[in-house]
């Protein structure tokens, strides 16, 4: 196994616990003190530095949402002094007003320190040339894994989004061995380079891809380490929490969660309670070492699970599980909860069509109807009529039985569906709120 | 010889959205292909166009290189002779034979109007026909 801090990485669970404790201690002490807000949330749950002497007791502190970092818009949460914050990451505020996130240098620092050392866990290392597809500027994808790719030592290339076709060029051309960016970026990137005849496999040296900031599928790493012939990574992280953070390891078996820097609970969305041991619930963030934005018992929104099981690979800090679905993605149709997730698995297990689909919603008459338009497999086109019914049929079933609702399903000509290259939005909601 | 009388024909997936057929269309006029006759078939959502057109090969493979997703399928023209009957003799050979009848559709050109049938085998089907003495087109008649 190579590691980047092997001594780190390889911790029994109790050292691991032993340092989350003491760095939560003394991240409230530093709140308490200096957090205007922080001290105020503190006494109404009447709850004191002192109170906290097991890793237990952190349920008993206040939780925090993307709410509290709108309202306190810019900078009222941060408890750095101004000098030493090095940089801003500021999110797009589609959903509402923007949220920032500053950043010391220590801040800076732990956050390379998590993505090199994931980097690492799946064999990457100072030979390997990285392409950051990522978005460069106010979102923290693209400067984050830049950072984490050079203290790594391996050569970035900060190709940032757009241009495919030059991004492809030089793949070829810089020998690039991996890539990061959105799942659906790069199975766009895929389906340019067919174009342009070029086959990843045999004319690059690609050979691992680090895909996240999107909601996706094993559906789809199998699609896409299929046709590409490399390793599709699974990458974890949120702007609030600094970034892009974690990945899985060569045994793609979860992420592997640094606890000396990150305190994850799992708890149920409409309780807050903690759920059992390896039960599925909402994610709650604690930055162990944050210095300019503290982020305590941040409800992130995110579902998932997670296990301390010891990974094959060795290491043994806590591993997430995929996240399933986000609390707010969560469309509700005729009262059922529906996971844009689990329509992408569905179609996922379904030859004829791709994994190219919208979702739109809409009121018919006082009912909501839901449709599903899904890119038709250009290998199963046919100039029968009754069989292409019969595929759209079939996604329809294969829908209504796994969520529950009917769907109209719309099979689309391929190519013909929006590709995104940021976070894909997938759903159309037109429903007339009344 | 049946294979001369398998007639070519182009089908292309098409969403069933404003402006989709126009863009085949001219996407077929600007590589210089001329369409004799065409049809639509339309399920909820999206549609298949299929034509009969002078250089089906040629069609084929253009419309394939600018990304639309297009098969070529076999149909058979059958003249319809200025007398009643024609499409019944034709139609009963066929079932007489139990070859289905897919879909057809007809156009009229300078010899006349002429039937196009897709039907599940299309071998036997014109093998039927001509020993039944009957005319069909091959695909220089056009």
């Amino acid at each position: 196994m190579d590691c980047w801090n092997k001594k780190i990485e390889t911790l029994g669970r109790e050292d691991i616990e032993r340092m989350q404790l003491s760095s939560l201690k003394e991240l409230v002490a530093k709140l308490y003190e200096r957090s205007p807000c922080y001290h105020a949330r503190m006494r109404d749950s009447g709850i004191l530095p002192g109170d906290i002497r097991s890793l237990d007791d952190v349920r008993r502190l206040p939780t925090m949402t993307k709410t509290d970092l709108r309202d306190n818009y810019p900078d009222r949460l941060f408890i750095a002094e101004p000098e030493d914050i090095i940089r801003y990451h500021v999110s797009s505020g589609t959903t509402g007003k923007p949220t920032v996130v500053g950043y010391t240098r220590n801040d800076i620092e732990n956050w390379s320190e998590s993505l090199a050392r994931s980097f690492s866990s799946f064999g990457l290392g100072k030979r390997d040339v990285i392409q950051v597809s990522n978005g460069y500027g106010l979102f923290s994808g693209g400067l984050g894994m830049h950072y984490g790719a050079e203290k790594l030592g391996a050569a970035v290339v900060p190709a940032s989004t757009g241009g495919t076709k030059k991004q492809i060029d030089l793949i070829k051309d810089l020998s690039v061995t991996a890539i990061a960016c959105t799942p659906s970026y790069l199975v766009h990137m895929a389906e340019v380079a067919e174009g342009m005849g070029l086959d990843f496999r045999n004319d690059t040296r690609m050979r691992a891809a680090i895909l996240g900031a999107e909601p996706w599928s094993e559906n789809m790493r199998s699609h896409i380490e299929g046709k590409m012939g490399i390793k599709a990574q699974n990458c974890y992280g949120a702007s609030e929490l600094s970034g892009p953070l974690f990945t899985e390891c060569t045994e793609q078996d979860g992420i592997h969660i640094w606890g000396d820097l990150c305190l994850v609970e799992v708890v149920d969305p409409e309780t807050g309670e903690h759920v059992g041991d390896g039960e599925r619930g909402e994610l709650v963030f604690t930055m162990l070492r944050r210095e300019a934005l503290p982020i305590i018992r941040y409800r992130i929104g995110d579902l998932s699970e997670i296990t301390w099981e010891k990974c094959s690979c060795g290491r043994t800090h806590p591993r997430l599980q995929r996240v399933t679905g986000r609390v707010d993605d969560m469309i509700i149709i005729r009262g059922i909860n529906v996971f844009p997730s689990q329509v992408e698995h569905v179609l996922g297990e379904i030859d004829e069509v791709t994994q190219q689909y919208m979702i739109i919603v809409e009121s018919r008459g006082v009912m909501d109807n839901m449709a599903v338009q899904v890119e038709l497999d250009p290998k199963a086109f046919t100039d029968d009529i009754l069989a292409l019914r019969a595929i759209s049929s079939k996604v329809a079933k294969a829908l209504q039985e796994v969520l529950n609702v009917k769907v109209d399903v719309q099979l689309m000509e391929p190519g013909s569906l929006p590709r995104f290259e940021g976070k894909a939005k997938r759903v159309m909601d037109k429903r007339v709120m009344m | 010889m049946p294979q001369r009388h398998v007639i070519k024909q182009i089908s292309v997936f098409v969403n069933n959205e404003p402006g989709r057929l126009a863009k085949i269309a001219r996407m077929l006029s600007e590589e210089g292909i001329d369409i004799c006759a065409f049809n639509i078939a339309e399920a909820s959502g999206f549609g298949v166009f299929r034509a009969i057109v002078r250089e089906p090969d040629k069609a084929y493979q253009r419309l394939k290189e600018r990304g639309v997703i297009v098969k070529e399928t076999e149909v058979i023209a059958i003249p319809m002779q200025d007398r009643p009957g024609g499409l019944f003799e034709a139609a009963a050979v066929l079932g007489e034979e139990g070859i289905n009848i897919e879909y057809g559709y007809a156009y009229s050109g300078k010899a006349g109007a002429t039937f196009f049938i897709r039907v599940d085998d299309t071998d036997s089907a014109i093998k039927a026909l001509l020993d039944r003495g009957m005319v069909l087109m091959q695909e220089g008649d056009l």
